[in-house]
């Protein structure tokens, strides 16, 4: 069988087995590349940067499990760098998920890295809560109406980092990490667009082209997939250098992630030569 | 997350191996893994729903939970109807409540066209809320963010691709001469507007991949140190 109709009939296996090589051997080996953070997430980092100590900042943790490998290597920059500029850091979630990943996040980086931090002085646990979109809405005018205690089941009025806090215009900057409904784009809908708050955040690649139309005049920045969390994670190391003996697994894993995309576009372009080859020869049209 | 051959660790690499397994083709390891998954899900859900939602906003609002348990809980509004005599506004949450149970007539043939009203009540408001916030965000915003001066490369095509964009979809007018020309600049503009789509689709399932991989190899196996 000459080498074009081999080609022509490849079994989807071999294109398995080649893509399934192309993440093991870099990720073996630790083949990993240089990031460079582009504008639509240096503006995040710039955003963070320019807060003065003490600003309310809300990460809102609107994932579940199933896309942590896009989504957490931004959660663990993004909450090293608020802490580092000595912000303060409300998490929350709109997704159910996501109270539990928020927690994980909290034990790994912020107690683990940042001893120093105090529980409701620092940083702040508000949990779950369900409404989706509804529930910016309620508590774009007044947050207390639902959330009456922490995650911790705490009284909201005793914590010190509530004291002054209404609504979400208090907040100077809303972050939201996800990709689903409801999300980022529920943020801007919900939130920063009538309350007049700047929002950002990161996304799932696959959901990240349909939020591009609202940077920068209704987002002031966008991580999409996993390489937007390995620009963040860069960005940080370029301003921190103390964050490269840390874990970023956004850099490392973007190594496969490249190597990947050279195998599957070199299958791409096999597989268009060989359909304009049988165009040729008259087999298909 | 812990690493080496945990039993955690041993058991979701077991079962990602299982799922990945039908690449190869649909076995009873996959079979078994899926059905799990759904199982697990169907049941988180519902645990996670039923303490999100019906436990603290409807069945403890209305003191329902109070009148069952000795739990330490706020009165709810039959308690301040029995001790103050006061109608409170919690009982409004009775009016969600018999909506959501309505929802549950789809079970019953007969009675199946009830569960219509709760489903228009949740059309009605969502409808409503969304106008407002759609309009203000999704078509004033957006437009005026798309009236730009054309003084950068960026700033042209963004103008260009927008009207050549909308050109492609006004059908009033066949596309012959400059609408046919704008049509078609249109198209490409869709075309590379789906290309890029493509692209990070296969980034975002890649980046899931890998995930997965890497927690094979690095958390289970410790082959990556």
């Amino acid at each position: 069988m000459p080498l074009y109709e081999k080609l022509k009939n490849i079994d989807r296996r071999v294109i398995y087995i080649f893509i399934a090589l192309s993440v093991i051997i870099p990720l073996v080996f630790k083949i990993a590349f240089t990031e460079q953070a582009s504008p639509i997430v240096q503006n995040i980092f710039d955003k963070i940067e320019s807060l003065p100590e003490g600003s309310r900042v809300i990460l809102s943790y609107d994932y579940s499990p199933s896309t942590a490998p896009e989504i957490q290597p931004m959660a663990d920059a993004l909450t090293r760098h608020i802490l580092e500029k000595d912000l303060r850091l409300y998490n929350m979630a709109l997704w159910a998920p996501g109270h539990n990943i928020a927690t994980e996040t909290t034990d790994r980086i912020i107690i683990a890295e940042f001893p120093e931090k105090v529980y409701g002085e620092d940083y702040l646990n508000l949990g779950f809560k369900a409404g989706n979109e509804f529930l910016i809405a309620v508590i774009l005018t007044d947050l207390k109406k639902m959330y009456t205690t922490d995650a911790k089941g705490t009284d909201i009025d005793s914590i010190p980092m509530m004291q002054g806090v209404k609504n979400l215009r208090n907040f100077d900057l809303i972050l939201s990490l996800g990709g689903g409904k409801p999300g980022l784009k529920e943020w801007i809908l919900f939130a920063g667009d009538p309350g007049h708050i700047p929002v950002a955040g990161g996304a799932t690649a696959v959901s990240a082209p349909n939020l591009y139309p609202y940077y920068p005049e209704q987002m002031l920045g966008l991580m999409g997939g996993m390489k937007g969390g390995a620009e963040y994670e860069s960005a940080l190391m370029k301003i921190y250098p103390q964050y490269k003996n840390k874990s970023h697994p956004g850099i490392d894993l973007m190594g496969p992630q490249a190597i990947a995309h050279l195998v599957i576009m070199i299958f791409v372009i096999i597989g268009n030569i060989t359909y304009f080859i049988a165009r040729k020869r008259g087999e298909e049209r | 997350m812990e690493t080496g051959f945990t039993l955690s660790n041993t058991i979701a690499a077991i079962l990602t191996i299982g799922i990945i397994s039908f690449l190869w083709k649909d076995n009873p390891l996959y079979k078994l893994c899926e059905s799990l998954f759904v199982g697990v899900s169907a049941g988180y859900w519902f645990v996670s729903l039923y303490y999100q939602n019906l436990l603290p906003k409807l069945f403890d609002t209305l003191g329902l939970t109070q009148l069952f348990t000795s739990a330490d809980i706020e009165p709810g509004a039959i308690q301040i109807l029995i001790n103050e005599g006061r109608v409170d506004n919690s009982f409004l949450y009775l009016i969600a409540g018999i909506l959501g149970a309505l929802m549950l007539t789809r079970l019953i043939p007969n009675l199946g066209w009830i569960s219509r009203w709760p489903l228009a009540f949740i059309v009605g408001t969502t409808s409503g809320l969304y106008f407002t916030t759609y309009f203000q965000s999704n078509a004033m915003a957006q437009l005026r963010s798309t009236i730009l001066p054309l003084d950068s490369i960026g700033n042209v095509v963004i103008v260009i691709g927008t009207v050549c964009g909308l050109v492609y979809f006004y059908f009033s007018k066949e596309h012959k001469g400059v609408m046919g020309g704008a049509a078609r600049v249109g198209v490409w503009f869709l075309m590379i507007t789906f290309g890029a789509s493509f692209g990070y689709t296969v980034m975002s399932r890649m980046s899931l991949l890998i995930g997965r991989f890497d927690f094979i190899f690095s958390t289970w196996l410790g082959l990556t140190g």
